[in-house]
């Protein structure tokens, strides 16, 4: 995930006041403590609690649970075997991205990520189509995969390939090759001095790919729900089974703890990976690495590639859009002409404003995730004591606590003034953000840290002011990583469903809820509507992140 | 870069960060000013599929003079949870949307106060409870039944099924598609009918039975309606190839009600003997803040109006004895003449141990 540093970064940005730092930090911490610590807390208690009394054995009991065990058990191999599955299909990718120029590559940079940023609920049924009944397989092969394991495994790489591709391949893509052509010129064989100088170089954001990969993965939820059938169940599966379904607080209490645990020991490993990985690499800027493939070998490997993208990310998407042209009548937009028309039924409006509703809330989650991260990141800038690591950690927590847990949390936390927000529209955003900062720390960062300090100091020794080195210093040289994170915010805040879905009002249906509740009802052109829908979030998502590949700088990397 | 694009990206990032200031400083306040206390305004909490026609929720508020709020609060299960959650500051005045399945998880935890609506006398006799308190009051009904795909069966030149027997004979192998009982409400629903049908002792021999019939289990509804069901849009654009699937009674007319253009017949029917019936129940919450308001609105719940526009948005019944019903509906979707029916306090006594048996039974 996280990019690495230029050459820059190796000198060591002195420590900054710590006063300034603490000023710095005191908004994020508020906003994670009010918004997240305090909520989940809240929810956590009161399935421990009973009739007042702190029941902790609870825990034991819990554990003791064969279920249980079973659901902990596949939960860590699923997304054990995922994370090993997403590198050895994307790694390839990675290469391709890295190290080759070819026509139409931002395009489908752009592409590759727009699975990261949908909800499963738009594409969950589209992947049927590649490994369901009369999907791709079977029709090739006779092979169904649908309420496999399988299911599960391949569609998550279809939502992970971007993690690995963007994190590895940014940085491989500055890795300088006349490295390893003066180890093959001394002698050493492709695969040697690929080994030797290359991979060394690029493992860190390999192991920082797999975390991530393996995070997502950990907690993943739709996907299983969806394709995998009722019978495979992960901890996140539970957790909003446990608590929305049989209402049984003190088990759901249980298995947060037991998330928390496990995503705070990923995310520890995570951020340690990433501080080794803070030596000094030379970096050279990306266009000067890519070039034309040559050879019979160099053009197998990129239509390897290109026929597995077509396959594993473009079908599905495709699938979308071919279903919600396909009316009764032939082929047209008779499903896209109907979402403009109020029914009055399960909308109080028109779907089609569903569109300005989640640009709206998008917009406001991105403004909050930007200033939040923005201020967070700043924070972490300077060289960091154990305090700021752990903060560090802290601000990646929302990635893997479930939405469900989340949104009780809100519903019995948030409900005093002058913090009564559940009935308001600004819960909405909020929630959206918690998903946001860490895109926007983890992108802002490397960023920031690669600003000379010496740049800094000088400014300070002749008299500006921190606002004033920071509007001269910083600004100019984190300016397009800052509307990169923004970027990144905003598709993320478009597509997040599972927090959203929570707190939705009525009257103001995201456009993943709008879908949700159009594919929860009988009928053609429900059905027809929820794929137009559909078809728009992602095209909505796909520009968003086609206008960030095109502000994609030399050394910001990342996503 | 030129310095017009640099000033532009500039004033950008301003805009950015000041959006997000404003926005920061605005969630101190916000949470007054959406804040119900006044008595003008009654807020209803209930479920995702609540829906009405715009313009008679606006003929009520002319002539009761409040100004409804309606807050949708998940899936049935979800808002009903969260309702008990929030219970001593609950997040508005009437809940509706609590069925049959979930009353007594509401009653127990104490969600609801008495009240009892003008008009409580007409509603179908059998669909009353709580009689003594009159903490709720039923406002529809439906039916979870099995649906057919029509074309599939004269295709196939194949009789429908029409009876939970039928499911099980060798002609319906590996046709019949249903919900995980443990997390969807037609799942459990379809659960509740077989173990009405053959008793607590008899229900797990026809799930087995059922299961060696080949019958698939997904985990909601919209994966076995739109992905796995032939008879429906999404199931004919996927080729699936179940065509019988735990539905309701309403969603054959709904196929013919979203659809354009509209069809003379509905493509899926109803197997009749396969039926459970839900109802579900309004009250006023315990620590509703409005309350005046809130007996309004129930008294607007079971009026004629509310109760004869439920069928077309809700796709439910009226529980009014001689509230009409739309023409569409008595055609395609009419209810069962003899729903498998179980008391919520029955179903309270043993839904949990059921979902249990059943979950190892057929999904292990």
């Amino acid at each position: 995930m996280d990019l690495a540093r230029t050459e820059v970064a190796g000198a060591a940005p002195r420590r900054r006041g710590s006063a300034t730092r603490l000023w710095l930090m005191a908004l994020p911490v508020v906003f994670f403590a009010v918004f997240f610590a305090y909520p989940v807390a809240a929810i956590v208690a009161r399935g421990l609690e009973v009739d007042g009394v702190w029941r902790p054995g609870r825990i034991g009991e819990v554990l003791g649970q064969a279920d249980i065990r079973h659901v902990l058990w596949f939960t860590t191999w699923q997304a054990l075997a995922s994370t090993a599955l997403t590198l050895l299909i994307a790694l390839p990718g990675a290469y391709v991205f890295a190290r080759f120029d070819f026509r139409g590559k931002q395009v489908l940079r752009a592409v590759v990520t727009v699975p990261f940023v949908l909800p499963t609920v738009v594409v969950g049924t589209a992947f049927l189509a590649l490994i369901g009944r009369g999907g791709l397989l079977d029709g090739l092969w006779g092979v169904r995969l649908d309420t496999t394991v399988w299911a599960i495994l391949l569609a998550h790489v279809f939502f992970n390939y971007a993690v690995v591709v963007r994190t590895v391949g940014g940085l491989w893509a500055q890795l300088d090759p006349r490295q390893e052509e003066a180890a093959r010129m001394l002698g050493a064989s492709r695969f040697a001095a690929w080994r030797t100088v290359t991979l060394p170089a690029l493992s860190p954001a390999v192991a920082a790919a797999a975390l991530m990969v393996f995070l997502f993965t950990f907690t993943s939820f739709g996907v299983v729900q969806i394709l995998g059938g009722p019978t495979f169940s992960t901890l996140e599966v539970e957790i909003y089974r446990q608590t929305s379904e049989i209402f049984d607080l003190a088990t759901a209490a249980v298995l947060t703890i037991i998330q928390f645990v496990a995503v705070g020991a990923i995310l520890a490993v995570h951020a340690a990976t990433v501080r080794r990985r803070e030596t000094a690499l030379r970096l050279v800027a990306p266009e000067t690495t890519a070039r034309r493939p040559r050879g019979a070998g160099q053009w197998a490997v990129l239509t390897g590639v290109l026929a597995s993208i077509a396959v594993l990310l473009v079908l599905p998407l495709g699938v979308l859009v071919q279903r919600s042209l396909d009316t009764p009548g032939g082929f047209g937009f008779g499903y896209y002409r109907a979402l403009a028309s109020d029914d009055g039924g399960i909308f109080l409006v028109a779907p089609i404003e569903a569109i300005g509703n989640s640009l709206e809330y998008a917009l406001a989650a991105t403004a909050i995730a930007v200033v939040i991260g923005g201020l967070a990141a700043a924070a972490l800038t300077g060289r960091a004591g154990r305090l700021v690591r752990g903060f560090d950690v802290l601000l990646m927590l929302p990635l893997g606590v479930s939405a469900v847990t989340v949104g009780f949390g809100f519903l019995i936390a948030l409900d005093e003034p002058p913090l009564d927000l559940r009935s308001s529209w600004i819960l909405v955003p909020l929630a959206q953000a918690l998903v946001g900062v860490p895109f926007v720390v983890r992108t802002m960062l490397p960023v920031l840290r690669a600003v000379d300090g010496r740049l800094r100091e000088a400014a300070s020794v002749l008299g500006a002011s921190p606002w004033r080195v920071w509007r001269e210093v910083d600004l100019p040289m984190v300016r397009r990583a800052l509307l990169i994170a923004a970027g990144f915010a905003f598709a993320v805040s478009l597509g997040e469903f599972g927090a959203t879905v929570f707190i939705a009002r009525p009257d103001n249906p995201t456009l993943p809820v709008a879908v949700a509740r159009l594919l929860g009802r009988a009928g053609d052109l429900n059905y027809g509507q929820a794929m137009a829908l559909s078809t728009i979030l992602m095209v909505v998502c796909a520009v968003a992140l086609l206008l960030l590949e095109r502000m994609r700088t030399d050394r910001t990397g990342e996503f | 870069m030129s310095t017009k694009a640099s000033t532009k990206r500039r004033t950008a990032a301003a805009v950015v960060v000041a959006l997000g200031l404003v926005t920061l400083s605005a969630c101190g306040s916000s949470g007054s000013g959406d804040k119900t206390a006044d008595s003008r305004t009654v807020t209803l909490v209930s479920h995702d599929s609540f829906a009405y026609s715009k313009s008679l929720l606006h003929a009520f508020e002319q002539e009761s003079g409040y100004k409804v709020r309606i807050l949708k609060d998940g899936d049935a299960g979800q808002a009903v949870n969260k309702a008990i959650l929030t219970k001593d500051n609950p997040q508005g005045d009437v809940f509706f949307g609590v069925d049959n399945t979930l009353l007594s998880r509401a009653l127990d935890n104490g969600l609801f106060q008495p009240y009892e609506p003008k008009g409580s006398d007409q509603i179908v006799q059998r669909y009353r409870v709580d009689q003594e308190k009159h903490r709720v009051t039923p406002i529809d009904s439906g039916d979870i039944c099995v649906n057919y795909d029509k074309a599939y069966f004269s295709k196939h030149e194949l009789a429908p099924p029409t009876s939970f027997d039928d499911l099980i004979k060798p002609a319906y192998k590996n046709l019949l598609v249903t919900e995980n009982a443990s997390t969807s409400s037609p799942g459990l629903g379809f659960l509740l009918g077989t173990a009405a049908k053959y008793g607590d002792a008899g229900w797990q021999g026809y799930w087995k039975k059922l299961k060696a019939n080949g019958v698939k289990v997904v985990d909601g509804w919209e994966q076995a309606y739109n992905d796995e069901f032939s008879g429906s849009a999404g199931g004919k654009k996927a080729k699936a190839d179940r065509p019988l699937v735990v539905s309701y009674a309403s969603s054959p007319p709904a196929e013919v009600v979203y659809a354009d253009p509209k069809p003379k017949t509905a493509p899926t029917g109803v197997a009749n003997g396969t039926c459970f019936r839900q109802v579900e129940y309004a009250g006023l919450l315990s620590n509703a803040k409005n309350t005046k308001g809130g007996k309004a609105l129930l008294d607007f719940l079971i009026s004629f109006r509310f109760q004869e526009d439920m069928p077309l948005n809700m796709f439910v019944y009226p529980v009014r004895e001689t509230a009409k019903v739309p023409e569409v509906f008595v055609k395609f979707g009419p209810q069962a003449a003899h729903p498998e029916t179980l008391a919520p306090a029955e179903i309270a006594k043993n839904r949990d141990q059921w979902v249990k048996s059943w979950t190892s039974l057929v999904l292990k």
